[in-house]
């Protein structure tokens, strides 16, 4: 996928051109494209006119940018402890299966990828899978197939 | 100006200075690894951790990034201060045992053996490549990415920038590539080739050449 400029520029233009907002300007073209495609990234420094490695050091800092492109469906598992105690890596297992990538991974349709995090601050839910930013909570490996079919229907959650 | 104790020695130094430019200026030599005068201070590596005395309390801080205080008392080589960096050296020497830098001040200091399990990756993120590149040539080709353990120095996409001069200033002024330690094995984490090294058979009489060959002793030439 390609990004357009026209869009970035929009983006960066948004806030205002400020060093400052150069997270929540990566957070806009995240959640855009679901990823930080280069030329993007390129674009964002020559606009702010910051050297390109700072902004891709912030892009590759943080856990919640991507550099390589995701699938259309973002699915969390949660391997924190408390989720992890509650059979959570049984979950993962299974996503795994269904899916049939690791974390980290696309399917090769692009459809879905697959990640693993720890802790969402809502142990009392667990283990939580999350699907296009929809909490499905006391997961059980029987009940994802569900979860990931809402996700399929509803892709934005 | 403010006015401080170093090592039980009264002196004066300029408002916004550092204990270890303090230091320095009394003749006090401060081991330092991520320091350097033309570059800003970062505070990295924690070789240079000097004692802070308060009351009867204490604390261990960084004098390259500490800033001279009216009435501070410092020990830059007290017990708890050489036991400390002692820890520190070896811990940066168990993730970079090659770098010469590292092992002749493990020599100075006495060190013989690293505590750790050697892991060598090569760079102690000292970020002196960085910041050099950034401060003195205005370029900031190279940073840092990533973090925690995967933290380390490259360029945006592992692509030569457009930035890059060439000027080799990174590579010059790393601990670690800057002469790498030619020494063979290293017996506990630490080089024998130099100051380590107990009898050298072949020299007569030792120069303190410190042409560390390896741990067989010194090579004549
Ligand atoms: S590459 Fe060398 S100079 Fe750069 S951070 Fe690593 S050790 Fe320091
Ligand atoms: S451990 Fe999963 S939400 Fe806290
Ligand atoms: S020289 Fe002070 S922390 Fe590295």
């Amino acid at each position: 996928m390609k990004s357009d400029c026209e869009k970035v520029a929009a983006i960066v233009i948004k806030y205002g051109g400020n060093h400052d907002s150069l997270i929540s300007i990566l957070q806009d073209i995240q959640s855009e494209y679901h990823f930080l495609p280069e030329d993007a990234l390129r674009a964002v420094a020559s606009q702010l006119d910051l050297p390109l490695i700072q902004v891709y050091g912030v892009a590759t800092f943080f856990k919640a940018f991507s550099l390589k492109q995701r699938g259309e469906h973002m699915v969390s598992v949660c391997l924190g402890t408390a989720c992890h105690v509650r059979r959570a890596p049984a979950v993962l297992d299974e996503v795994k299966r269904q899916l049939g990538i690791e974390p980290g991974e696309t399917t090769e349709d692009m459809r879905f990828s697959l990640e693993t995090v720890n802790c969402l601050g809502a142990c009392a839910l667990g283990p939580i899978l999350v699907v296009d930013g929809k909490y499905h909570g006391q997961m059980s490996p029987g009940k994802i197939k569900k979860a990931l079919r809402k996700g399929k229907r509803n892709p934005e959650g | 100006m403010v006015e401080l104790t170093i090592d039980g020695v009264r002196t004066i130094a300029l408002e916004g200075t550092t204990v270890l430019e303090a230091a320095t200026e009394m003749g006090i030599i401060i081991p330092t690894l991520c320091y350097h005068p033309a570059l800003s201070p970062y505070g990295a590596c924690r070789v240079c951790i000097v004692e802070v005395v308060k009351g009867n309390r204490s604390s261990l801080e960084a004098s390259c990034t500490l800033p001279v205080e009216d009435g501070q008392v410092i020990l830059t080589n007290s017990e708890k201060v050489r036991k400390t960096r002692e820890l520190i050296v070896e811990l940066l020497l168990a993730s970079c045992p090659n770098s010469k830098t590292l092992q002749d001040m493990a020599a100075n200091m006495g060190i013989n053996k690293v505590r750790f399990k050697i892991k060598d990756r090569g760079c102690i993120l000292c970020g002196l490549c960085v910041r050099y590149c950034k401060e003195q040539m205005k370029s900031g080709g190279i940073g840092f990415i990533g973090r925690g353990t995967s933290r380390r120095v490259a360029t945006a996409f592992d692509v030569t920038p457009e930035e890059c001069r060439n000027c080799g200033g990174c590579e010059w002024i790393c601990p670690v590539c800057e002469r790498a330690c030619t020494a063979g094995n290293l017996i506990d984490g630490v080089c024998g080739g130099c100051q380590n090294l107990i009898p050298v058979e072949t020299c007569p009489v030792c120069t303190g050449c410190s042409e560390s060959v390896g741990p067989q002793g010194h090579k004549v030439y």
